[in-house]
């Protein structure tokens, strides 16, 4: 057999592990939803899901809310990363800025991402800005810690080279510090995307006003339709899937000059 | 007539404090290299090969004394001072070609002249085909290939070598050498190159620099009188080559050899019983030579 018809089955039957558990579970919920082992309002079937699916997905805009979600998850995302690799490489580079800031910046960084809730909304309002800004902190700060680490690790070794070819300081950030980074930036970017995901949930459940799938669950919760509080959840699933997929592509694609070890 | 004094380092001291000690990497170290000339340093570890090496290429600055290049005094890195690492010092997300381009990064050339020579360089380094190829995929010779085609592709005036391949094994690092004296003897660059294989030092020194240890001082300064190319398995090039390892065993010799080396008379009676292993008139050669005057500073 082949190298590569080998890596196939590999991958074939590590996906086919990998569904094992969910498709239990499906099977599990199936049951005993038909059965009457669990009350159908708690648990309401999968076919009654599917339905639901289907009316807001034709009926109602559930494309509409997904893509409100996520203009407001990428807005806060890309707003946080930016202005985390910025903010990292001043702290990295510049001592005077370490000494100033990064002590207070480690003593926020331990405060709950919840807590800063009340203090956005009251700052911000309740609306599309005070979202926005709440995700992009959840992007912020993870970013932030793995930029700083990765620019504070750089190769002696080619910043002497750096040295000697003359770089100005310009050239040693770009050609240095921040390729050199570029690893760790991508794991901070990676779990940046990730927070935002979830911290867009998070504005749309705490901020309630306006739209978006998680206003959509709060809708579900209060009309005590679980079905389509199921079909929230499971499109946050899928799209938070989607997007570590697509993190992960982007990551392996920019970091391809790294040696693969087989 | 070349200029004597190209590479004119006089009376260098540098000192280094390290855990509240002092200790004298250098010691008063004196050295003029002429122009287009190749000067080989060899020393035990710790002799301050490489820290002389640095200071010349201005990597280091904190010495005291007189260092000058083309009659400038070095205060720091110049791009007509190329230098290559022991470490080929590649940036693993530049492509060999971006690698060396980046010896061109801050020089007055256009961007057409730039990639000519970039070009050129990777040629002449026998990277020719794999200028996309990234550090990864390189073999440790390739790789200090491309590191001796960053230091040479902005045509520098002197190119200092800190054991450049004291790293690779040893038919890769024979070819090298041949190329490296290729290139040398071709492009006509003043080349420093630091090494501790006494072997790499007298093929391809024009001047083999002997430096002592703790402190860092010149010990002797042994002229290869050879034509480039040299054969390697000359019966002169081994002569100077028994000399040099002499010279550098009484550096690393305990306490007693050092009353012997003080006095002339000794030395030069051993020198000559290593010297009578080889021929009579390799003898006479080496001594018309003048190999064991003594230059120590």
């Amino acid at each position: 057999m082949s190298v590569q018809s080998a890596l196939k089955t590999r991958r074939a039957v590590k996906i086919r592990r990998g569904l094992t558990i969910p498709i239990l579970l499906l099977i599990i919920w199936e049951v005993s939803s038909r059965t009457g082992l669990v009350d159908p309002r708690f648990l309401p079937s999968l076919e009654n899901v599917f339905l639901t699916a289907k009316r807001e997905l034709i009926d109602n805009n559930l494309i509409g809310e997904l893509s409100i979600s996520l203009s407001r998850n990428i807005a806060g995302f890309f707003i946080g990363s930016i202005v985390g690799i910025v903010f990292a490489t001043v702290l990295a580079l510049s001592r005077t800025a370490d000494a100033l800031i990064t002590p207070s910046f480690n003593g926020l960084k331990q405060i709950s991402l919840l807590a800063w809730i009340p203090l956005i909304s009251i700052w911000f309002g309740f609306g599309e800005q005070a979202k926005i800004v709440f995700v992009a902190i959840a992007a912020f700060i993870p970013v932030v810690l793995n930029t700083y680490e990765g620019m504070r690790s750089a190769p002696r070794d080619l910043i002497e080279v750096g040295h000697a070819l003359r770089f100005t300081p310009l050239q040693r950030i770009t050609r240095i510090f921040l390729p050199s980074a570029l690893p760790s930036i991508a794991t901070g970017v990676h779990l940046g995307l990730i927070y935002s995901w979830l911290a867009t949930v998070g504005a749309e459940y705490f901020l309630a006003i306006g739209r978006g799938v998680g206003s959509l669950i709060i809708a579900g919760r209060e009309h005590f339709d679980m079905a389509l509080v199921m079909v929230g959840v499971f499109i946050l699933g899928l799209v938070g899937f989607a997007l570590n997929r697509i993190a992960g592509a982007a990551e392996a694609y920019l970091l391809r000059w790294r040696r693969v070890v087989e | 007539m070349p200029n004597q004094k190209h590479v004119h380092i006089k009376d260098v001291t540098r000192r280094f404090q390290v855990n509240g000690n002092t200790i004298t990497a250098l010691d008063s170290v004196s050295l003029d290299i002429a122009e287009g000339e190749f000067v080989t340093i060899v020393g035990a570890s710790g002799c301050g090969k490489s820290t002389l090496l640095r200071l010349g290429a201005g990597l280091d600055t904190g010495h005291n004394g007189n260092i000058e290049h083309a009659g400038k005094v070095v205060k720091g890195p110049s791009l007509d001072r190329g230098i290559v690492f022991q470490e080929p010092r590649l940036f693993p997300w530049l492509t060999v070609e971006r690698n060396v381009a980046l010896g061109l990064q801050n020089s007055g050339f256009t961007k057409d002249e730039k990639r000519q020579l970039v070009t050129d360089q990777i040629e002449l380094v026998g990277l020719a085909g794999f200028e996309k190829a990234y550090p990864h995929q390189l073999s440790g010779g390739m790789a200090q290939r491309a590191g001796i085609a960053r230091g040479l592709v902005n045509r520098p005036d002197v190119l200092f070598l800190d054991e450049p391949f004291g790293a690779l094994d040893a038919i890769t690092k024979a070819r090298l050498q041949g190329e490296l004296q290729d290139i040398w003897a071709r492009e006509q660059i003043t080349m420093i190159l630091v090494t501790h294989d006494v072997d790499e030092a007298v093929y391809l020194g024009d001047r083999v620099v002997v430096m002592s240890p703790r402190p860092g001082r010149i010990k002797e300064i042994v002229p290869v009188n050879l034509p480039h190319p040299r054969e390697r398995t000359s019966n002169q090039l081994a002569h100077i080559r028994n000399h040099v390892l002499e010279v550098l065993e009484s550096t690393t010799a305990t306490s007693k050899a050092r009353p012997v080396q003080a006095k002339p008379g000794p030395q030069k009676r051993r020198t000559t019983a290593a010297v009578s292993a080889v021929p009579i008139a390799l003898n006479a050669k080496a001594n018309r030579q003048t190999l064991y005057s003594s230059t120590e500073i």
